[in-house]
C-alpha cells in the first residue's frame, strides 16, 4: 500500500488527454465560424457592392420647363386629333429644344451647338408628356410646366459618376470683361492663386497630362473654360452666361479629370446644366420610372416594368404547371407506388434530371415547344413551360423528403382506424408534410425565377417596348433583363443593372420570407 | 346489421369444436394455419388460435417471436408491407377475412388497434376521435358525433381529463392520456375486436396500471388480443395466454394454467425467466 494512486481528478495523463480533446473542440469551432464568417462576408460583399451601385439609379435628375403648347408646333391642322397630338413627339421636342434656345441664346445659328443643346434632352422622353397632353386636348394652347428626364450622361455627371473632379473657389473677381479675340478675362488681385497651386500638384502627378484637362470656372448660371492663367488674370472661353456674371463675385473652379475628348458630355453641355442647375430647373428625383416605364435604349427612359409582368407570368405558369405535378408525382412515388426496379429508375432518373444545366431544358424548350408544338416564341407561357420542367425535380425531391419526415405512425393509426390509403395520405400525411411540400415548391420556383440561361434559347432575350398582357405575349424576364442591361456599352446602365438586381432580389428575398412564415406557423412539433 | 352479426356468432358457436376453449365463450376469431413470411424469410410458422369473445388473451414470448406480426394479420396490417405474404384461414363471423376479396377498410372498422407507441393525430382531442366515425359515416348528425365521442373518451376513462380541452392538440397530452385517446379511437368506430400491440410498453407504471384498469373494463364489451413483453402484464389482465416462440405457437391455454402449470418445457423456461 505504498504508492498510492493519483486521485481520478489530477492524473497527470488524463490532464493531458483532456487537454488535447479540448484543443480539438475549440480548433474545430473556430472552423465552423471562420466558415461561416467567410460566407457572411462573401454575402456582405456582393449586397454592398450591388447596393453601393445600385443608389445612384435610385434617383435620376429631371429638368423642368414651362412651355406654352402652341397649337401650331404640337397639332398642326390636319394633324390635331389626340391620336396624332399622342403620336407627335417631334412637335414636344421642338417645345423644349426651343425653351432650351431661349434660355441660352448663344447657341442660335452654331448648328454643333445647337445640337449639343438639344441633346440636354432625349427626343423619346417627350412621349409621356405628349400622350397626357392628348388624354387632355384642352391644355393646348395653355402654358404648361413639364418635367422630362435629363439626359443619362449629363445625368451621370451631376452624380459624379463621369470623371474625378478637383474643385476649389477663387479669390474676388474684381473685373470681367470681353477681349478682342472674343474671350473673356477676368482680374483681380491674386485671386488664382489657388487654382494655380491645385494645377501645379496635379501636374506634379500626372505630368503632362493635366495640360488636357478642362477648367471649368463658374459662376451662378455663367460658366467659362480656362485658356491661360497668372496669379492676378485669367483668360477663358465663354460657354455659358457673359462676362459681367463674374464681376465682383468669387467663382468656383472645377478641373475635370477625364479630357473633353474621351467624354460622352462637351464642356458646354456640363456648363449649361450647371447653369440650369443654378436656375433651379434642374430637380433630383426618385426613379419612379425605373418600375413604371419598360426597356428603351435610353437609359434615363428604360423601366423594368415589362420585364417585372412577365416574370411574374412566367411565374405564374410554372407555378401552375410544376407545383401540382411535383406534389402528385411526389405523393404517388411516396406513397402509393410498388418498390420495383421501374419506379428505382423513375427516382435515379428525377435525381439526375436535378443535376441537368438549365441551358440543356432551354435547347429542349426551343426544339419541343417553339419546333414541335408551334407555340410563340418569346412567350411567358413558353418560358413557364421550361422553368416547370427546371423546378419538377427540385419539387419532387423536396416534397419527397417532407413525405418520408411524416412518422409511419401517423399512416398506421389512420389505416388502423378503417381508413383507405388515399385517405390515410390526404387527411393525415399531406397536412403534416404540407409546410415541408410548400417550402420546397416555394425554393424551386425561387430558383425559377432567377433563372436566365434556358429563357435565352427560347427567345425572351427580346427587347420589349410594351407591358405584356397575357402568357401569349413577347415579354422578358427580370434576370434576362440583368442580361441584357448588362451587355450595354453605356455606363448608365451600371447602375440601372444594379437596380434591376436589387429588383430581383426582393422578389428572392418575399419569396423566402413566405418560407419562413410558412415554416414557422405550419410546422407541427412531435 | 345487428342482427346479422348475432346469426352468425351462433352458427360459429354451433359449428365450433369447445375442447380447447372449454369454460371460455365461443372464439370470436378462429386462425387456422397461418404461415407469413416477409419474402423468403417465414416468420410465422403454421398457427392456429382460437381468439374467445368478451375476453383477454395475451400473446407473450421473446422478441422477434413472431407475436406482433400475427397480431397484424387479424386486421390485415401486413398487406401495408409489400413482402409480406400471409397464407391460411382467419375465420370471423363465418367469413375468412384473409380472403383478397374482404375489403380491409371494412375488417379494420370491425377490428380496431391500439399501437406500441401512442399515436394520436396531429389535430384536435375531438378530431382525434371523431375522425373514424367520420370516414365510416356513424354519424348522421353533429349532435351525435358529440355524443359518441363523449362515449369513446368515456369508456376509455379519458372524458373527466380532456373534457374541458377538447379542441386542444392530442399531442398536448401526457404519453398515458395518448395511449388511452388511441383507445377511444379505435373505440369511436364500433370494433368488435381490439388489438394491443404492447400497449403500455412506452409507459410509467401508474399510466400502466390505468391502462390494465381499462383493458379489464373493455373485456366486458370486446374481444380483446394484447401483445406484451410482460408476463406480470399478461398474468393481471388476460384470460387466456399464448406463448410463441420462433415463429411458431408453442403452448396456449387459460393463463393461470401457463403461468401455474405449463404443459411445455420452452414455456415454462421463459417465464419463470431463463431466456428471453
Amino acid at each position: 500500500m505504498t504508492d498510492v494512486a493519483p486521485a481520478p481528478f489530477r492524473n497527470e495523463k488524463a490532464l493531458k488527454r483532456l487537454k488535447k480533446r479540448r484543443a480539438a473542440d475549440t480548433r474545430f469551432r473556430l472552423y465552423g465560424l471562420s466558415a461561416i464568417a467567410f460566407a457572411l462576408a462573401a454575402l456582405s460583399l456582393l449586397l454592398v457592392s450591388i447596393l453601393s451601385q445600385a443608389i445612384s439609379a435610385a434617383t435620376y435628375h429631371v429638368v423642368r420647363y414651362d412651355v406654352v403648347l402652341d397649337p401650331a408646333v404640337i397639332a398642326p391642322a390636319g394633324k390635331d386629333k389626340p391620336a396624332d397630338v399622342a403620336r407627335n413627339i417631334d412637335g414636344f421636342y421642338e417645345l423644349l429644344r426651343s425653351n432650351l434656345l431661349q434660355t441660352f441664346p448663344d447657341a442660335q445659328g452654331n448648328r454643333l451647338a445647337t445640337r449639343q443643346l438639344g441633346d440636354l434632352v432625349t427626343r423619346l422622353a417627350v412621349l409621356p408628356v405628349a400622350k397626357a397632353v392628348a388624354a387632355n386636348p384642352t391644355q393646348i394652347g395653355q402654358e404648361l410646366t413639364v418635367k422630362v428626364p435629363l439626359n443619362d450622361d449629363l445625368d451621370l455627371y451631376l452624380k459624379g459618376a463621369v470623371s474625378p473632379e478637383a474643385r476649389v473657389k477663387l479669390g474676388a473677381v474684381e473685373q470681367g470683361s470681353e477681349t478682342a479675340t472674343g474671350q473673356v478675362r477676368l482680374s483681380g488681385p491674386n485671386a488664382f492663386k489657388g487654382l494655380q497651386s491645385l494645377i501645379a500638384t496635379q501636374r506634379a502627378e500626372v505630368g503632362d497630362a493635366a495640360d488636357a484637362r478642362s477648367i471649368l470656372v463658374t459662376s451662378g448660371t455663367a460658366t467659362g473654360r480656362v485658356v491661360s492663367l497668372s496669379a492676378d488674370n485669367l483668360e477663358m472661353d465663354l460657354l455659358a452666361g457673359s462676362a459681367s456674371d463674374f464681376q465682383g463675385t468669387r467663382p468656383l473652379a472645377r478641373i475635370i479629370a477625364l479630357p473633353e475628348a474621351q467624354r460622352n458630355v462637351s464642356d458646354k453641355q456640363i456648363a449649361w446644366t450647371l447653369a440650369l442647375k443654378d436656375m433651379g430647373r434642374i430637380s433630383r428625383v426618385p426613379h419612379t420610372s425605373l418600375l413604371t416605364n419598360t426597356d428603351s435604349t435610353y437609359p434615363e427612359l428604360a423601366g423594368a416594368l415589362a420585364a417585372i409582368v412577365g416574370s411574374l407570368l412566367t411565374m405564374l405558369v410554372t407555378g401552375f404547371i410544376a407545383i401540382p405535378v411535383g406534389i402528385f408525382a411526389s405523393v404517388y412515388l411516396e406513397e402509393f407506388a410498388p418498390r420495383n426496379r421501374l419506379t428505382e429508375i423513375i427516382e435515379v432518373n428525377i435525381n439526375n434530371l436535378a443535376a441537368v444545366p438549365s441551358i440543356v431544358f432551354g435547347l429542349l424548350g426551343a426544339a419541343v415547344f417553339l419546333g414541335f408544338f408551334g407555340l410563340p416564341r418569346s412567350a411567358p407561357l413558353v418560358g413557364g413551360l421550361v422553368l416547370a420542367l427546371l423546378t419538377l425535380p427540385t419539387i419532387i425531391i423536396a416534397s419527397r423528403a417532407a413525405l418520408k419526415s411524416v412518422p409511419p405512425s401517423i399512416r398506421a393509426a389512420a389505416l388502423a382506424v378503417g381508413a383507405s390509403r388515399m385517405q390515410s395520405v390526404f387527411h393525415h400525411v399531406l397536412p403534416v408534410a404540407g409546410p415541408g411540400i410548400f417550402t420546397g415548391a416555394i425554393l424551386g420556383m425561387a430558383r425559377a425565377l432567377g433563372e436566365t440561361a434556358p429563357l435565352l434559347l427560347i427567345g425572351m432575350v427580346a427587347f420589349v417596348a410594351d407591358v405584356p398582357s397575357g402568357p401569349t405575349d413577347e415579354s422578358t424576364a427580370l434576370p434576362v433583363l440583368v442580361y441584357s442591361w448588362a451587355t450595354h456599352a453605356e455606363r448608365a446602365w451600371e447602375p440601372m443593372t444594379a437596380a434591376v438586381i436589387v429588383i430581383l432580389l426582393m422578389f428572392l428575398i418575399t419569396m423566402n420570407g413566405i418560407v419562413v412564415f410558412l415554416r414557422r406557423r405550419f410546422e407541427r412539433r412531435w | 346489421m345487428e342482427s346479422t352479426i348475432t346469426e352468425s356468432r351462433e352458427t360459429i358457436t354451433a359449428g365450433t369444436s369447445m375442447d380447447e376453449t372449454e369454460g371460455l365463450t365461443y372464439p370470436r376469431i378462429e386462425c387456422k394455419n397461418i404461415n407469413v413470411s416477409y419474402g423468403d424469410k417465414q416468420a410465422i410458422f403454421d398457427i392456429s388460435l382460437p381468439i374467445p369473445d368478451r375476453s383477454v388473451t395475451a400473446l407473450i414470448g421473446p422478441s422477434g417471436c413472431g407475436k406482433s406480426t400475427f397480431l397484424r394479420c387479424l386486421n390485415r396490417m401486413n398487406d401495408t408491407i409489400e413482402s409480406c405474404k400471409v397464407t391460411g384461414e382467419i375465420i370471423m363471423d363465418g367469413e375468412n377475412i384473409n380472403d383478397p376479396d374482404i375489403d380491409p377498410v371494412l375488417l379494420r372498422s370491425r377490428v380496431g388497434m391500439v399501437f406500441q407507441k401512442p399515436n394520436p393525430f396531429p389535430k384536435s382531442i375531438f378530431d382525434n376521435i371523431a375522425y373514424g366515425p367520420r370516414i365510416h359515416g356513424l354519424a348522421a348528425t353533429r349532435e351525435d358525433l358529440d355524443e359518441m365521442v363523449e362515449k369513446s373518451l368515456r369508456r376509455a376513462g379519458l372524458w373527466e381529463e380532456v373534457k374541458d380541452r377538447l379542441s386542444s392538440p392530442g399531442n398536448s397530452l401526457s404519453g398515458g392520456q395518448q395511449q388511452r385517446l388511441c383507445i377511444a379511437r379505435a373505440i369511436a368506430v364500433r370494433p368488435e375486436v381490439i388489438l394491443m400491440d404492447e400497449p403500455c410498453s412506452a409507459l410509467d407504471p401508474v399510466a400502466t396500471a390505468r391502462i390494465e384498469e381499462l383493458i379489464d373494463e373493455l373485456r366486458k364489451r370486446y374481444c380483446i388480443v394484447i401483445v406484451t413483453h410482460s408476463m406480470q402484464q399478461a398474468a393481471r389482465v388476460s384470460q387466456r395466454t399464448a406463448f410463441f416462440h420462433l415463429g411458431e405457437l408453442v403452448e396456449m391455454g387459460d393463463t393461470d394454467q401457463i403461468f401455474t402449470n405449463p404443459r411445455e418445457r420452452r414455456t415454462e423456461d421463459y417465464i419463470t425467466g431463463r431466456f428471453g
